[in-house]
């Protein structure tokens, strides 16, 4: 079964639009909603942090039990996971970061087969 | 019209600034096209993600997490707090557009996406002067590369993706494409502990119903993050 039978068309549109619906907001808040307020610096401090707190959390079981492998690590991506990390941190480039992972995946896989 | 001229510089100057995005918009696109069409979205709700939504990493984190099978609810609170830094792009814009009426200030919210607002805000503290209008014009110019672009190429991966062989791997595409959108995050000591948090934290509350763990381990990177930043500036004052 599929992700989007798992889920059923309306629920997939109740996501869609509850995302672009709630994005929106987000985006239109202080230019629209609120005012030219500035943003107090607490809240500035919390907002800093939000993908960094997100993403990495999203990501690290994925790199450690990819669902190619049936969730058993895999020597391929996780030395692509450190080539990607690697790069992106040196060249503060997310397309060269992408570029370098990529490369380094099919390299281990060929190798590694 | 004396304005017309420096309109029109202000709209090339965001046109050109905003083309290397390009190379980085392109690739995604097609990757989140790629992944919506293996989760079994069709073409209609794949598009109905990168026109309605339009914010990359939140559109990966709700098809990862569908496919995680994770509740509805889960779905759509992760992915929307991928995106609260926008709130703060907002507030960084408000005071040089908040002028604007209301249709434009929707359509430059709408089209707040990374890239466009960290040339805009870039911008804006260059030059604070520009009228309103100039600003505008620049901002438009900053998203005619970068947006119509995030839909042809999310189309175009959609559509492809069906005959790309498994022997690339795609699976893991997408946990690449997270890996680098986060790298040039970590540029700070705060950045790095919020990073390390969200990540031991998502693996401890990995046995938690699907996205659960994520927005907890979320929450807790966050007040780590401001917590540490709070730490290092008072220890900083002192010295």
């Amino acid at each position: 079964m599929s992700t989007a039978d798992f889920y059923g068309r309306p629920v997939i549109w109740l996501i869609i639009l509850a995302l672009g619906v709630g994005t929106f907001v987000l985006r239109y808040s202080f230019l629209g909603l609120f005012g030219n307020r500035p943003l107090p610096e607490w809240a500035l401090r919390y907002l800093r942090y939000t993908a960094v707190a997100v993403l990495p959390g999203l990501v690290a079981p994925l790199v450690l039990w990819p669902a190619a492998t049936q969730g058993a690590p895999d020597p391929a991506r996780l030395l692509a996971a450190a080539a990607t990390l690697g790069v992106g941190v040196l060249s503060r480039n997310t397309l060269y970061a992408i570029l370098g992972g990529l490369t380094t995946l099919y390299l281990a896989l060929w190798l590694v087969g | 019209m004396t304005e017309t001229v420096p309109l029109s510089a202000a709209y090339w100057r965001g046109f050109r600034q905003g083309l290397p995005f390009m190379l980085v918009i392109a690739p995604f696109g097609m990757l989140f096209g790629v992944a919506g069409n293996e989760a079994g979205l069709n073409l209609v709700e794949v598009m109905g993600f990168s026109v309605l939504v339009i914010a990359g990493a939140s559109q990966f984190t709700a098809v990862q997490l569908m496919n995680d099978h994770a509740s509805t609810v889960m779905v759509i609170l992760a992915a929307l707090a991928v995106n609260l830094r926008m709130a703060m792009y907002s507030a960084a814009l408000a005071p040089h557009l908040g002028p604007a009426p209301a249709w434009k200030r929707a359509l430059v919210a709408y089209f707040m996406v990374d890239q466009v607002f960290a040339l805009a805000d870039a911008d804006y503290r260059i030059a604070p002067r520009q009228s309103l209008a100039a600003k505008l014009a620049y901002y438009a110019g900053a998203c005619t590369p970068v947006c119509p672009l995030w839909y042809v190429s999310t189309l175009a991966g959609a559509v492809l993706g069906q005959a790309i062989p498994p022997a690339f791997a795609l699976d893991f595409a997408v946990p690449v494409t997270f890996l680098a959108m986060i790298a040039p995050l970590l540029r700070s000591i705060p950045h790095l502990v919020a990073a390390a948090v969200s990540i031991v934290m998502a693996l401890v509350f990995a046995f938690l119903p699907a996205g659960t763990g994520l927005i907890l381990a979320a929450a807790l990177a966050m007040v780590a993050g401001a917590q540490t930043e709070l730490f290092l500036a008072r220890r900083k004052e002192r010295t």
